[in-house]
């Protein structure tokens, strides 16, 4: 009884804690608060268990729980704030896993009630395809799968693994097997359709990805709940559930593209006609620009509005771009970042990293508030964003982008892209803005580049 | 069809709760402002390792000589708690940095 009493707490603590998260003001307290309820949950499950335990068992429960926080301890403190993306989507990877093996050890001791039978097998499907998804991305954001492997007809193929999944593991419920060897093959097939649905996932869709896998995660834990009758569990996975389909459709609409679109992958097939039709049909001339040539631009600008992208933290020019933002307010020069809802590869990317070199809060503004500015903006630098800045977004109807809200940034009176080469993005399509007669290109590494730019503001 | 009858009819508690409870995690997460974005998916994906509960349990049910159980309960405890512990303690740092800003 005192077991469920303490659950029911630490349930609580969950919606309370999350509920703070959601403000700025409270966000700390609201992450204590679910901490504290989580360590809550796990003593409460150790002390007040009802069976006979052996010491040997409790050993052994000890050791990985040590292991467990040391690692996770350890990793958290060390990692730097530009790996975020990586790190959420491999503890992520880490929770699906327990989840599916939770599945398999309980198929063994299961008899035939239906309703636990359906749980296990869905844990099991969900918390693999949950791991290797995010290990796949996990690899991806870290530079180790730089291009999308698209296998061919994999749509047809991705599709046709899920809908066998579904099958499959209905066959086991209604068929009752006892055979651990039909288990294995289920989480096998779900682990390849994890990687399959990932592979192809382009760098600009990630945060989509990395939030629905997140809710995925959440909804195996939500299942293995149901599978103990445990309400803290149940509580716990479905709020996870919830907050990472909010996020991933707030990151949908960020795109103009529905989750079916996403997750069935119809991008892949437009975008490559799509790249291939206006590739063709971009053959102007850009003009380059030195970095003396930018400075003395900011030098006489009244406002200057920065737009940063996955680049930035690629190069790790954080730093760089807020003494350069200093420096010019010092001038007397205004300084905003325009914040695309999906810029980086993770929902908020880019005001995590900013917030690590303390740039100001309200300095940050969102896509609808800036949009509005740019016609009153000098020079608009855009630094390591693309897509979000693309205005085939709005006339191009070829184009895999067409119709997602962009940064209007072609209403400034200059703009300045810093780019390593001509190649375009991480998605693989053409852009225009750098073809437009106000457009210059800064061509070099976004660090180097701006301490280029401070250097050369400082002697002015 | 029968089945799927009983099935509903003897889980009608578990299905309430569930329905509701889906409810209040999209109002309690809804408007949700774009700088939180990011703590919010790491302190939910904290919040996932509740898993954890669930592979201390079949650590506990599981037969002392059951060694591929207890094995597989072993790596579950392992993974649940890194995903609970980091996650936690990443998100408080990232919190940790914006506050700094407002000053």
């Amino acid at each position: 009884m005192i077991l469920n009493v303490l659950y029911l707490l630490a349930t609580i603590t969950f919606i309370f804690g999350l509920k703070l998260l959601g403000h700025p003001e409270t966000a700390k307290k609201g992450n204590l608060i679910a901490a504290s309820g989580m360590a809550l949950a796990i003593v409460a499950t150790l002390i007040f268990n009802e069976h006979e335990v052996s010491k040997k068992v409790y050993t052994l429960i000890g050791i990985a729980i040590v292991v467990g926080v040391v690692i996770g301890w350890v990793i958290a403190i060390r990692v730097k704030m530009t790996k975020m993306p990586e790190l959420v989507s491999l503890f992520n990877g880490f929770g699906g896993a327990s989840a599916a093996l939770i599945g398999v050890v309980e198929f063994s001791h299961t008899g035939d009630n239906t309703l636990q039978m359906i749980t296990i097998i869905s844990a099991i499907v969900i918390g693999s395809l949950t791991f290797s998804g995010s290990m796949i991305a996990w690899a991806k954001l870290n530079g180790m799968m730089w291009k999308d492997i698209r296998l061919p007809k994999y749509n047809l193929i991705n599709n046709i693994i899920f809908i066998g999944l579904i099958v499959f593991g209905a066959y086991i419920v209604w068929s009752q097997t006892e055979s651990i060897f039909v288990v294995y093959i289920l989480l096998s097939t779900a682990l390849i359709y994890g990687v399959l649905f990932v592979i192809p996932i382009g760098g600009a869709d990630m945060p989509v990805v990395i939030s629905l896998l997140n809710a995925l995660t959440g909804i195996a834990a939500a299942i293995t709940g149901v599978l103990y009758g445990n309400m803290v569990m149940m509580v716990g996975g479905i709020l996870v559930g919830s907050a990472g389909l909010i996020l991933t459709f707030a990151m949908c609409e960020g795109m103009n593209r529905s989750l079916v679109n996403v997750i069935f992958g119809q991008f892949g097939e437009t975008e490559t006609e799509g790249a291939e039709g206006s590739a063709a049909a971009l053959k102007g001339t850009y003009k380059s620009a030195t970095v003396s040539d930018v400075a003395i631009l900011m030098n006489y600008s009244q406002q200057v509005i920065i737009v940063p992208g996955y680049g930035l933290a690629v190069a790790q020019a954080q730093h760089a771009i807020h003494e350069l933002e200093q420096i010019l307010e010092n001038k007397g020069i205004k300084v905003k970042y325009a914040i695309h809802p999906v810029a980086g590869r993770m929902p908020g990317h880019m005001n995590v990293l900013l917030a690590e070199t303390n740039v100001e809060y309200d300095k940050l503004v969102e896509m609808d508030d800036v949009n509005p500015e740019f016609p009153n903006t000098d020079v608009v630098f855009v630094v390591g964003a693309n897509d979000v800045v693309n205005p085939a977004a709005h006339n191009d109807p070829s184009s895999p982008i067409y119709g997602m809200p962009i940064l209007d940034v072609e209403n400034a009176k200059q703009i300045i892209v810093n780019k390593r080469s001509m190649k375009p993005g991480y998605a693989g399509i053409e852009n225009e803005l750098f073809y437009n007669q106000k457009t210059s290109m800064l061509f070099g590494d976004a660090k180097s580049v701006i301490q280029g730019l401070i250097t050369e503001l400082k002697g002015m | 069809m029968n089945e799927i009858f009983e099935l509903l009819k003897n889980n009608l508690q578990l299905i309430y709760i569930l329905i509701l409870v889906i409810f209040i995690g999209i109002e309690v997460i809804k408007h949700i402002p774009a700088v939180l974005h990011t703590p919010l998916m790491s302190g939910a994906n904290a919040l996932s390792g509740v898993v954890i509960v669930g592979a201390i349990l079949v650590m506990l049910n599981s037969d002392p000589d059951d060694y591929i159980a207890l094995g597989l309960g072993f790596m579950a405890v392992v993974l649940g708690i890194i995903n609970v512990v980091g996650g936690f303690a990443v998100t408080n740092r990232m919190l940790q940095m914006f506050k700094k800003n407002k000053n």
